[in-house]
Order: C-alpha cells, then sequence, then structure tokens
C-alpha cells in the first residue's frame, strides 16, 4: 500500500533524509525509529505531501506523492508530531471541519464525526473547546482528526508522546485494533512500545534505514534487548 | 472551485464570529467612521450625503483591514496548523482563497453594519441613495485591496506584528501613491515612468470615482488586477514556505 522509492531530501549541505526505500502492506504496523534529527519526521511529511522529495518518489495507494498529491492525502490520515489543532473550535465543530476537507458526503459526516468520536473516547469532551482539554485529550483528537474518512492509510508521528502510561495503552490498542485494514507508519522513541504494536521497524540514522527487522528479530539480535539492538546500529553508523 | 474551498471559507467565518478579538475590531471601525462623519463639518456643509464616510474610509481602512488579515496564515504557520490543514486534500490556492473571501465577507459585514449612518442622513435630507450604494460597492472593493495586501504579508511572516506593520505600511504607499510628497519621495531613486505607473497605482484615484457615484469598467479591471495579484503572490509565498509543494 505504501511504496518508498529511493527518497532523498536535502536542506541546504544538510542531507535529512538519503535514498529511503522501503515497503508497507496492508495489515503492517511498521515501526519507524531512530535518533532526533534521524529523517523520521522529513520522511513522513514527504509520503504526506507536505514537502516535496529532491529526488525519488513514493506511492501511496496506488497514487504517486509527485503528480497525484491531492489523491494522496486523500486517501491518508496524518497526525503530526506537535500535535496542532484548532483550539478556539470544540472537538465536534473541529471534526465536522475535517469531515467537509476530507470529502465526507454531508449527510454522512455527523455520523462519521460520531463513530471516531467513539473509537478515540472523546464522547465526554465533544462539545468542550479543544483549548481546554488536556494533552491527553488533545492527542485523542489528533488522532481522531487521521480517522476521518476511514483512509486505508496511516502516518502518525509520535502518536503516544506526552501521553500518561494508562492512555499510551488505550493507543497503542487503538492502532492495533484498526490494524487489519490498513498500511501504517508510527514513528516513537519509545522502544518498548514497539513489540506491542508494531509487527515490523525500520530504524533509521543519518537518512539513512540501517535495519528492517520485526521488533522480535531485533529483541533477538540485542540478546533480549531492543535498547542493545538499537545502540550498536545507531552508534555503529558512521 | 478549488478542493477545500468551502470548507476554509466556512472555517474562518465561524473563527471570525466566535473571537471577541473581531467583534472589537469591528466595533472601533463603526465608532470611528461613525466619529469622522459626523464631526461637525458634517453640520457646516448643510448636505444630506455620504462624503465625509467614504472619505474617511482610505485610512480608517489601512489599520482595521491590517488588523483583519494579519492573523490569516501568519497564525496557521506559527501554531503548525497549515501542516494539518495541507496534509488534507486541499490546494494551496484553496487555503489562500477561502481564508481572503471569508475576511472579505467579514469586512462586508462591517460595511453593512454601517447602516444607522445612511438612515440617519436619509432622516436628515434626501441623499441620492443610488450614489451611496456604489460608494458602498467601492469601499468593498477597496477593501478588498487592502485584503489582498495584508493576505500576502501574512504569509510572509509566521509574526502577526510583523505581518501587521508590512501591510499597513505598504497600504499606506498605496492609499497616498498620487501624494506630491510621496511622489517626491520617489523621485529621488525611480526614474519618471516607474512615478507615473506608481501614481496611477494609487487606490485613491479608482476609489474617487465610485465615491461620486460613477462606474467605470477601468476601474473594475484595476481592482481584479490589484486583488488577484497579491493573492497569487500570497500563494506562491505559502507554497514557497511550505516546501515547494
Amino acid at each position: 500500500m505504501i511504496k518508498v522509492k529511493a527518497l532523498r531530501k536535502t536542506f541546504g549541505n544538510i542531507v535529512a533524509v538519503d535514498s529511503v526505500s522501503f515497503e508497507v502492506n496492508k495489515g503492517d504496523v511498521l515501526g519507524f525509529i531512530g535518533p532526533n534529527g534521524a529523517g523520521k519526521t522529513t520522511t513522513m511529511r514527504m509520503l504526506s505531501c507536505l514537502i516535496r522529495p529532491d529526488s525519488g518518489t513514493a506511492i501511496v495507494n496506488g497514487y504517486d506523492i509527485d503528480c497525484n498529491s491531492l489523491q494522496v492525502r486523500q486517501s491518508l490520515g496524518y497526525l503530526p508530531e506537535q500535535t496542532p489543532l484548532y483550539e478556539e473550535m470544540t472537538v465536534f465543530s473541529f471534526l465536522k471541519f475535517i469531515g467537509e476537507i476530507k470529502n465526507v458526503a454531508r449527510r454522512e459526516i455527523e455520523k462519521e464525526v460520531m463513530r471516531v468520536v467513539e473509537v478515540c473516547s472523546l464522547a465526554d469532551v465533544c462539545y468542550q473547546t479543544i483549548e481546554t482539554l488536556s494533552k491527553g485529550y488533545k492527542k485523542r483528537v489528533g488522532l481522531a482528526q487521521a480517522l476521518i474518512s476511514d483512509p486505508p492509510v496511516l502516518i502518525l508521528d509520535e502518536p503516544t508522546d506526552g501521553l500518561d502510561p494508562n492512555q499510551k495503552r488505550d493507543v497503542r490498542a487503538m492502532i492495533r485494533s484498526m490494524a487489519e485494514n490498513k498500511a501504517i507508519i508510527v514513528s516513537t522513541h519509545i522502544l518498548e512500545e514497539l513489540e506491542p504494536l508494531c509487527n515490523r521497524s525500520v530504524i533509521i540514522c543519518r537518512g539513512k534505514i540501517v535495519c528492517d527487522l520485526t521488533p522480535e528479530a531485533m529483541k533477538e539480535q540485542g540478546s533480549g534487548d531492543i535498547g542493545d539492538f538499537f545502540e550498536a546500529i545507531t552508534r555503529g553508523v558512521t | 472551485m478549488s478542493h477545500g474551498f468551502k470548507g476554509v471559507v466556512k472555517r474562518e467565518l465561524a473563527y471570525y464570529f466566535s473571537t471577541p478579538l473581531a467583534y472589537v475590531i469591528l466595533f472601533i471601525f463603526l465608532f470611528s467612521a461613525a466619529i469622522l462623519t459626523f464631526k461637525e463639518r458634517f453640520f457646516q456643509i448643510c448636505q444630506a450625503d455620504l462624503r465625509l464616510f467614504f472619505d474617511s474610509l482610505p485610512v480608517l481602512f489601512i489599520f482595521i483591514v491590517p488588523a483583519i488579515g494579519m492573523r490569516l496564515i501568519s497564525e496557521e504557520r506559527k501554531s503548525g496548523t497549515i501542516e494539518l490543514l495541507l496534509s488534507f486534500p486541499v490546494t494551496v490556492r484553496a487555503v489562500v482563497l477561502g481564508k481572503y473571501i471569508a475576511a472579505w465577507l467579514f469586512l462586508a459585514v462591517g460595511l453593512i453594519l454601517s447602516f444607522p449612518v445612511v438612515i440617519t442622513v436619509n432622516y436628515l435630507g434626501n441623499p441620492d441613495n443610488i450614489v451611496i450604494l456604489v460608494g458602498y460597492a467601492g469601499a468593498f472593493l477597496l477593501a478588498g485591496c487592502y485584503l489582498s495586501i495584508s493576505i500576502f504579508s501574512s504569509a510572509i511572516t509566521k509574526n502577526q506584528v510583523i505581518s501587521f506593520i508590512l501591510s499597513v505600511s505598504i497600504c499606506a504607499i498605496f492609499a497616498f501613491a498620487d501624494y506630491p510628497s510621496v511622489l517626491n519621495i520617489l523621485r529621488l531613486f525611480l526614474p519618471m515612468g516607474l512615478i507615473e505607473a506608481f501614481e496611477n497605482m494609487s487606490f485613491i484615484n479608482h476609489y474617487e470615482s465610485m465615491r461620486r457615484g460613477v462606474i467605470e469598467l477601468r476601474d473594475f479591471v484595476y481592482y481584479i488586477f490589484f486583488i488577484s495579484g497579491w493573492i497569487t503572490a500570497a500563494g506562491i509565498v505559502l507554497n514557497e514556505r511550505m516546501g515547494s509543494r
């Protein structure tokens, strides 16, 4: 469902992403991990058509990110890293707006909003303005907007960042429950959540993919600790 | 129409009517317009028309319109919501145009709310209401010109204060472009041909005829080119800022 072919992006002299290639199929939850500044967010932003690659391309749900940007964006749900939201809106009006802009049929919008409200457990705060919500709820609103129109591809940039342990568990369970019918990319710094969340993990370091394995295989190669494996791989790269 | 245009217009309009800032600006506009219209001179000239009201608008708009337009794009860039917005199936053109149209409609509401001024002059005498109507149309187009500059300034910077100052400055230049003092400064470093062209770009020249109730095609052409030029520039800048999407 996602085919990334030799994506490259530079900012001035800095090579942020260097010939990155990988594939994500339906049913996959791909953990995208790497040190800070490794190129995770840049890759995700290119896949979401927010920035244009210098070279290479990617096919998302059958559409090329370069030539079919609108169709690509219609096919995906994207959660940016900082979860930017229109804080003055209520959760309901915000999600309704997203439904409109994602071309959900007018008569279906409210039903779709209530569906994601239920999936993301937002019923209690549905008519509250977003600025009054806790960080955990804001994250869930961010996830809810990504789920509107039930896109076949989800790109989630650190979806559990800043959440408490219970909220993290809830979000992981939510992502896992949706995995069957979607291709999902999740970037994270938390190595412990790879096993319960992802069936594959890609490690990116200094713009290059240095490892593409299952979390179990990483654990095995790290003598029972994914952290050891991650350290060996990322510090060994020159 | 471009993808997402309607959604952007609706959200922006809802924003204006849900925040106190917009109401404050609206109040300042209406209050200032009333003061400037019914100042002493209005009663001295003993003429029931809206000349003083329409005369005050080009100067009032220099501050009011940038205050409405300064946040249009800069706020979204600063908060990061522009990234969210452009991750949806919308075009940059729809975003810029949608925001512009919503703000323009809001300014239209401001102009409509000045109706007590019209009622007052009708109570005091027998003004030519067609001239007033054409004057309002001219004021609406004039506001559109100022707003197009404001949205461009807003696309340039994430800082709303800088956006406001930049917008006020550019609007003032175009509002006073035919003033001898402005032209004298420009003569120091611009060739004569450019100065004449600049003089013709003044808002006031084109506003003047509509203010008097005269509709001329060349004024409409001027407004359309002026507005679309600045909006296109805003779109190009936003595209550039978002990494050449």
